[in-house]
């Protein structure tokens, strides 16, 4: 009953979400016709809709969303494996906790996106320069919530797992990272925004890859429907990954 | 009733003696804080017969958790001795269990995971981890609850979880720091009888720290009494009540009796405590 009541709720609040999009969207249609916003800067809602099947078809939209798709892919794994390494090398390390945090904390509000041109000397003019941007801006966040995880652990576990003898290596994975999972997950979240936008807005700026490239070359052209078409995909794009984030972290906190 | 200078009855064993299974000898913990040196426990010594149920009761701030945390291996730096079964223990023992105060199961574990937890250390097989850890979670009467988390589960069936996974070590020691010191007073009681159930279908050696009487002497074959800061074994009472006993058992006499003795002796030292907190607060204040 009350499995039944949590998923009803779960899907009103999935419908109230959805009609306030749909209202909102309704209320720039209404907007724009009316002349209150210029339609030469933001376009009808409706010829924004009505572009997608347009760029799907002649600008290969999906072959670009796919493209996207695997950058994030990429910098998200490295943000995970290296973001949550770094993290738990802080926590282990106090002396290196005290040096770095504040260091790590002040990349999280560098625009690392402006350095674009050094990447660019370092990796060309490649995918492998936009996941490393991607992959430097989402970091900071992934490393402090990963140390503000470890550090949260509740003492009576750590002490649970001392009575039991286990080793470094066992309390780490048994019992810290267990715990901290839930702070981790909202810094890889975080970090995957940091690395997403700048994901697109380095394919934007360089001219290559996926969609961010798309919105280059069709905000150029001022086809402003199909430009607002092709942003749909970068929110699609994130409403994938997020969706995908969201349920490995139920898989691996049960409970919590 | 007996002063520590008296002897013991024959069920319990002297420190220092051969045929004890827990042997504490004259422990002294210090801590150092910015207004001095505070000793928290002063010369304690005392011991645990195999099979034996003792309790340590003391006033809040006595040093009992100190006492837990020494004897389970996870406080160093403290003078004096722990050994069980005749070996010096320094750090965190196989023989010795130990049952937390605060919740401490692992909330990502299911129930049986979380009592399969020891075994999966030592590397025992999967299969027959599951079934050893089945049989102790059935033994603390959790049957039928073994895929829930511990977030579906009461206080009361949380701590019987950590109990469990305790008992699932086989440790030869079974020590506890006010395991249901959260939960109230009926629940604490029924599961005194679990506890009880347990140590006497095990013979399990155990050590309980707490603050509650009648929990006190409920279970225990002994009560240690504590006195206020800095911890020292006051008393002694040997409490000869029936076995197998139950929660039925704190309606007689002599269990009055028994909680009438030891709060004579800890209603002293309790108002110690207090007034020690006041001197303190008010002092605080001053300095303000």
């Amino acid at each position: 009953m009350m499995v039944r009541s949590f998923q009803g709720s779960r899907n009103g609040a999935r419908l109230f979400g959805l009609a306030t999009l749909v209202a909102a969207l309704a209320l720039i249609e209404w907007l724009v016709r009316i002349g209150v916003i210029n339609r030469y800067v933001v376009p009808l809602p409706t010829q924004i809709l009505a572009s997608i099947p347009r760029i799907v078809a002649e600008e290969n939209v999906l072959h670009r969303f796919w493209q996207t798709m695997q950058e994030v892919l990429w910098a998200s794994l490295l943000l995970a494996v290296i973001g949550i390494a770094l993290g738990a090398l802080l926590y282990r390390f106090t002396i290196l906790r005290q040096a770095c945090e504040t260091w790590v904390a002040a990349l999280a509000a560098a625009p690392i996106v402006l350095a674009y041109p050094l990447f660019l000397v370092i990796f060309g003019r490649s995918a492998t320069t936009i996941v490393a941007i991607g992959f430097a801006a989402g970091l900071a966040p992934v490393i402090l919530k990963t140390v503000e995880g470890l550090t949260a652990t509740r003492q009576v576990l750590i002490d649970v797992g001392r009575s039991f003898r286990l080793s470094a290596a066992q309390q780490f994975w048994k019992i810290l990272l267990p715990a901290a999972l839930p702070a981790v997950f909202v810094g890889l979240r975080l970090g995957l925004i940091f690395a997403m936008i700048n994901i697109v807005g380095v394919e934007f700026l360089i001219n290559f890859g996926g969609l961010g490239q798309l919105i280059n070359e069709l905000a150029e052209r001022y086809d402003l429907p199909g430009t607002y078409g092709a942003i749909c995909f970068v929110i699609a794009t994130s409403i994938v990954f997020f969706a995908c984030t969201e349920r490995l972290e139920r898989w691996l906190t049960p409970g919590q | 009733m007996a002063d520590l200078s008296t002897p013991r009855s024959a069920a319990s064993a002297v420190p220092g003696s051969g045929g004890a299974m827990l042997d504490v000898a004259h422990i002294t913990k210090r801590y150092r804080t910015a207004e001095g040196v505070t000793t928290a426990v002063d010369d304690m010594s005392f011991c645990v017969a195999p099979g034996e149920f003792v309790s340590i009761i003391g006033p809040s701030g006595c040093g009992k958790s100190t006492v837990f945390n020494i004897i389970g291996g996870l406080l160093g730096d403290y003078e004096g001795r722990v050994s069980v079964g005749g070996d010096v223990i320094a750090q965190t023992h196989p023989a010795i269990g130990m049952v937390f105060q605060e919740e401490s199961t692992f909330p990502w574990r299911n129930v049986l995971d979380n009592v399969a937890f020891p075994l999966e250390i030592a590397g025992v097989a999967k299969q027959k981890r599951r079934e050893r850890a089945a049989h102790f979670v059935a033994m603390v009467g959790l049957r039928g609850f073994e895929r829930h988390l511990p977030a579906e589960l009461s206080g009361g069936m949380r701590q019987r979880v950590a109990l469990a996974r305790t008992l699932a070590s086989e440790p030869r020691i079974l020590l506890m720091d006010e395991p249901f010191a959260a939960l109230d007073e009926q629940t604490r009681l029924l599961l005194g009888d679990k506890v009880l159930q347990i140590q006497q279908e095990l013979r399990q050696t155990t050590l309980l720290i707490t603050h509650n009487l009648t929990e006190a002497v409920q279970l225990s074959d002994r009560v240690l009494v504590m006195t206020y800061r800095p911890g020292h074994l006051k008393r002694e009472v040997a409490i000869d009540l029936p076995h197998p006993r139950d929660s039925e058992v704190v309606s007689s006499d002599a269990f009055g009796h028994y909680v009438a003795e030891i709060w004579h002796d800890l209603r002293e030292e309790a108002s110690r405590g207090i007034r020690a907190d006041e001197t303190r607060v008010l002092e605080a204040g001053t300095h303000r």
